[in-house]
């Protein structure tokens, strides 16, 4: 049996690498995350930074040209890395861990309507009827706020907000302990997204569900987050209380991240983060952010590890070496 | 308003996009601009904000010409642009300089940036291949491109984002023109260049004392980057004021959701649901009769609001707002 204070997902020293013609791109590298149950983890980081290549592991959708594969995950205490394809395919994939993927709303199929396509995973994954697939898809358009008429209607006839919520609806439909979102707003206009995240926070309470959302909208993330982890060049820096994260960020990037989101009652503008982040193909070998870092000093030519701070917090910065001794 | 005159007014401006089934079968009429009046003063910065599809694009495109107004007037330095012509309409265009919506459809993909950079010079007659490069090279410092040696021979595929952005804002700036209409400027970047961007786009504006018009769905930022905003709603300016007075003191119900809808980061965000206005913005085809925000508004009069369209208010001076709420004979 598992026990209650183990987190829903584990997931530990995660490597996903492609095959590129310039070499291996290690787009997740070394990724170390905790989701507890009925928790919402964020995950934070700019583009490129490998945050859908994160979900893509997790969910085990990998392409072709994948060159590494490799780390420990485990699910309310299932190993999943030890699970064959198949047997994924089967019990965990879109079941127990679904996922809205990146631009998802721009991919439902055009010629078919969007009841059937909602109605998929359980028709597919679970073998139900129709007759019984279709109830439970009204009851999930009732949750995430589309009309039941809308059962019969075509992707193109719906708003983009009303694709979204439809592609919500799809990762929903089985019920998944765990649903991860990959920008699940950033399309969308600052009404639909109040309005979706409104919906996320009601399924959070009502259902006890887990999230994992994807973005690099740290405002938009705030309605959602009890946990956030940023990530830099495939590698998570931080990993902290939202709270924390939030209001007393750790690590040198978090801070500079932090003072560049833009408040809507604050007088000074917003900084922002000079410079670009490393190459993934042949990183640097120290710490990735000693580019862009106003605080690098000597230590930093060697990779941080992750240090363990006060308050679950894990922070891959020299700066909080002291931190680690303190506890251990 | 200031007594000089204003550098462009929209007077009564609409543009309707006829709709048309088989080709040919009239349907009706989108009206994506429908009745829009407003003075933009020399080196002044606005931002539209709205949502999508309220009209913000046809009317930039509108202003620049490119649509002709179904009603209604662009006058531009006191000419009337419906009746300028073919040597004058050129030279309008090179008056105000455009950064449309979609950066990575702005850039011809098979020109370098030396040449995407030296065909506007070469259509206004800059003939000399020395002035065009020095042209060149000063608009790429002045967007910050400063490895210009670099840069110039690249193709947009070699640029990232960001990069590739402030290539589309030395193009719009090229022929140095009076005005600036940038299209959703930022919206397709990454969040950490988009404040570096914005920036750019400000302090040019002022060093250059050109008029910048810029639209934008991110009011979050608005505020360092605008002297006044005009929020829009399906093709109408429904509230328009100076920055401050729009953010801390808003008018409209429309404008007040759009407000209310914005999370300022904090944890404390995750415990409550956002108030949201239900339903979304009406067809810009049949648009509800009165104000076009009743079906949505809280605040909405039965018998008044969903019969009569509200004109537009001033509650105080300089700060506008259509709707029915601010009517000084009321109640
Ligand atoms: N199938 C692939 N083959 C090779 N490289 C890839 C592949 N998929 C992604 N990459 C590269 O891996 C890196 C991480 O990509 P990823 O899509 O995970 O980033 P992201 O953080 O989700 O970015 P964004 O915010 O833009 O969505 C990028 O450099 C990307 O170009
Ligand atoms: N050339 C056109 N022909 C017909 N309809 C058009 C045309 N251009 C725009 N429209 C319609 O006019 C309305 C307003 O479109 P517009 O592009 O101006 O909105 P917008 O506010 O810029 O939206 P977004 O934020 O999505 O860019 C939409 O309903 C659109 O479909
Ligand atoms: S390890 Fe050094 S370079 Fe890296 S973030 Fe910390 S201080 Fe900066
Ligand atoms: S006029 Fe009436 S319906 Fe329109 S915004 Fe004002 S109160 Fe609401
Ligand atoms: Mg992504
Ligand atoms: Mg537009």
């Amino acid at each position: 049996m598992t026990d209650a204070r183990e987190p829903l997902l584990q997931v530990r020293n995660l490597q996903l690498h492609y095959r590129t013609r310039r070499g291996t791109a290690r787009a997740v590298d070394g990724v170390d995350l905790d989701v507890g149950r009925n928790e919402a983890l964020v995950v934070l980081g700019e583009s490129g930074s490998g945050k859908s290549s994160l979900a893509k592991a997790l969910m085990r959708l990998l392409p072709r040209n994948l060159a590494r594969f490799s780390g420990g995950v485990t699910l309310g205490g299932d190993d999943l890395m030890a699970m064959d394809d198949e047997h994924f395919r089967r019990e965990v994939q879109w079941n127990r861990v679904s996922m809205v993927m990146q631009a998802a709303m721009n991919a439902l199929n055009p010629v078919v309507r969007v009841g059937e396509q909602v109605a998929e995973p359980l028709r597919v994954h679970r073998g139900w009827s129709k007759d019984a697939a279709m109830e439970r898809v009204v009851e999930t358009f009732a949750t995430v706020g589309v009309s039941r008429d809308f059962v019969t209607r075509y992707p193109f006839e719906l708003s983009g907000g009303m694709r979204q919520r439809v592609v919500l609806a799809m990762a929903l439909v089985t019920e998944p302990d765990l649903v991860i979102l990959d920008e699940p707003t950033s399309a969308l206009d600052v009404l639909t997204q109040a309005s979706i995240m409104n919906v996320l926070k009601r399924i959070k309470r009502e259902q006890g569900t887990s999230f994992i959302l994807i973005t690099h909208d740290v405002a938009t993330s705030s309605e959602l987050a009890d946990r956030v982890a940023l990530m830099y060049a495939g590698q998570i820096v931080e990993q902290s209380d939202a709270r924390d994260f939030f209001h007393d960020p750790a690590h040198p990037y978090s801070k500079l991240l932090m003072d560049s989101v833009p408040r809507l009652h604050q007088s000074e503008p917003p900084g922002y983060i000079p410079g670009e982040p490393p190459d993934l193909i042949e990183p640097p070998t120290g710490c990735r952010f000693a580019d862009r870092c106003p605080s690098r000093f000597g230590r930093c030519s060697e990779d941080p590890p992750a240090f363990e701070l006060d308050g679950d917090r894990r922070v891959r910065c020299w700066l909080h070496e002291e931190g680690t001794d303190h506890d251990g | 308003m200031t007594a000089e005159e204003p550098l462009l007014q929209a007077t009564n401006l609409h543009t309707w996009f006829e709709l048309r089934q088989w080709g040919f079968l009239r349907v009706g009429s989108v009206r994506a601009v429908d009745g829009v009046n407003f003075e933009l003063g020399r080196g002044e910065s606005v931002a539209f904000v709205g949502e999508s599809g309220c009209g913000k694009s046809s009317l930039a495109r509108t202003l620049l010409g490119l649509h002709k107004p179904t009603h209604g007037d662009v006058i531009f330095e006191g000419e009337h642009l419906s009746e300028l012509k073919g040597e004058a309409r050129r030279q309008y265009l090179a008056r105000v300089g455009y950064v449309q919506q979609d950066p990575f459809g702005a850039l011809p993909p098979f020109m370098d940036v030396r040449r995407l950079l030296s065909e506007p010079l070469i259509i206004h007659g800059v003939t000399d291949r020395d002035e065009r490069e020095r042209r060149i090279r000063k608009v790429l410092e002045e967007v910050r491109l400063t490895q210009v040696d670099e840069i110039l021979p690249k193709f947009p595929h070699m640029l990232s984002g960001g990069q590739q952005q402030r290539v589309v804002i030395a193009r719009a700036l090229l022929l140095e023109p009076a005005m600036l209409i940038a299209d959703e400027p930022v919206s397709m970047l990454d969040a950490s260049v988009r404040v570096e961007i914005l920036n750019l786009l400000r302090r040019i504006q002022q060093e250059r004392e050109l008029t910048l018009a810029f639209i934008t769905h991110d009011l979050s930022t608005v505020r360092h980057y605008a002297d006044r905003i005009f929020v829009m709603y399906a093709g109408r300016v429904v509230e328009q004021a100076p920055v401050e007075r729009l953010l801390d003191n808003p008018q409209h119900p429309y404008t007040c959701a759009l407000l209310a809808a914005i999370a300022d980061v904090d944890a404390d965000n995750a415990l409550e649901e956002r108030a949201v206005p239900d339903g979304e913005p009406p067809s810009l085809l049949h648009p509800p009769e009165g104000c076009r925000f009743h079906p949505r508004c809280p605040q909405a009069m039965a018998g008044l609001c969903d019969r009569q369209d509200p004109p537009l208010f001033e509650p105080e001076a300089g700060h506008y707002s259509a709707c029915w709420l601010q009517d000084p004979e009321r109640g």
